[in-house]
């Protein structure tokens, strides 16, 4: 599998040389969508779709009226509420080893996480945060709720 | 959604009041087998370890991050918008190959094939991983070869039944993953499958 092969290589070079990550990779897909929702890459904002693909510091904001679902490639599941801002940080997956990397930020409103295979292989380099709080994660489902405010 | 988040707080997002007054909650949820894991949630000043269902922890700002226990209904009803948007979890499908076949399944893997069409119809924008695998009758490299034609073999069918341009990635893992460990050259049933991973 070429995507291995790719995500193996990104997930050596982050651990050798820790961040920051250079490559812009696939972390996951939009499954469900809702209302109006916008994918912020590289300072441009693009409608969301079915099937849009999330990537390495892609920002997902959610529209008063949205919802939006990712699988990311390690099976979590992130689901995003209404007005909500979450940035994918960082992301790696090793498909053999299960090993990988995890990093979102939740800046506003609130966010739903199914954790994945990265966190029962390598739970210490799973991290969700919100402008106040860091969480570790050891393979789980919760809410974080990052309250509302301004973008 | 029913983010139920007071009036009060919405007021003060209108004129722009960030961290200082923005409350910050963590809710632990149980898993489909009604256990939780385990989140720890850290702030400048504190940490809480949520390890049980419904555990939360609440942050308004300044001051401790306060431990709690939020209400179920409570937190379907405050969060069902989020919790709505959650993608149907992924599912897997075995079907089993009759020995040294790269066509032949057993006759309960059509049944398989059957649950598995009407699963995936239930995937938005869905994502297929086809892995190949052998028992150890044979050589280690023919079972390699032979696992990625028996995975080939699924994806054909597969393609048969998506939106084109739906990428359906196969791999052959020969002997090297048994369900059923056995001796070298030992006939195994079980081993001789092609996994269909749908998300």
């Amino acid at each position: 599998m070429k995507q291995l092969i790719l995500s193996a290589l990104c997930l050596g070079t982050m651990l050798s040389l820790a961040p920051p990550l250079a490559l812009a990779q696939d972390a996951g897909v939009v499954k469900l969508n809702k209302g109006s929702n916008l994918l912020e890459r590289d300072g441009t904002r693009l409608p969301i779709t079915v099937g849009s693909k999330v990537r390495v510091n892609d920002r997902v904001l959610t529209g008063a009226d949205g919802s939006v679902g990712i699988m990311l490639q390690d099976n979590t599941m992130l689901s995003a509420g209404p007005n909500s801002t979450l940035q994918m940080n960082k992301f790696a997956f090793d498909t053999t080893t299960h090993a990988g990397i995890l990093d979102a930020s939740v800046k506003r409103g609130t966010v739903a996480v199914i954790s994945g295979k990265i966190a029962k292989a390598t739970p210490q380099n799973v991290s969700f945060s919100t402008p106040s709080m860091t969480l570790g994660v050891r393979g789980t489902a919760f809410i974080i709720d990052a309250g509302q405010r301004s973008e | 959604m029913d983010l139920v988040i007071v009036p009060l707080l919405a007021l003060l997002v209108y004129v722009g009041v960030q961290s200082t007054a923005v409350t910050e909650r963590v809710v632990l949820l149980p898993d489909d087998a009604g256990k939780a894991g385990v989140v720890v949630v850290s702030t400048a000043n504190g940490e809480q370890v949520l390890s049980t269902a419904y555990a939360s922890a609440q942050f308004s700002g300044r001051g401790q991050l306060v431990a709690g226990r939020d209400e179920p209904d409570q937190v379907s009803a405050r969060y069902a918008s989020t919790l709505a948007a959650l993608p149907p979890r992924p599912e897997s499908f075995s079907v089993y190959f009759a020995s040294n076949s790269i066509t032949e399944l057993t006759p309960e893997s059509g049944q398989v094939l059957n649950r598995m069409k009407a699963a995936l119809a239930s995937y938005p924008a869905p994502e297929i991983t086809v892995i190949g695998h052998t028992d150890r009758v044979g050589r280690l490299e023919d079972n390699d070869a032979l696992s990625v034609k028996r995975a080939a073999t699924v994806r054909d069918f597969l393609l048969g039944l998506v939106a084109s341009g739906t990428l359906i990635d196969i791999a052959g893992r020969g002997e090297r993953e048994p369900l059923v460990p056995t001796a070298d050259e030992v006939p195994e049933p079980l081993n001789r499958r092609v996994e269909i991973n749908l998300r």
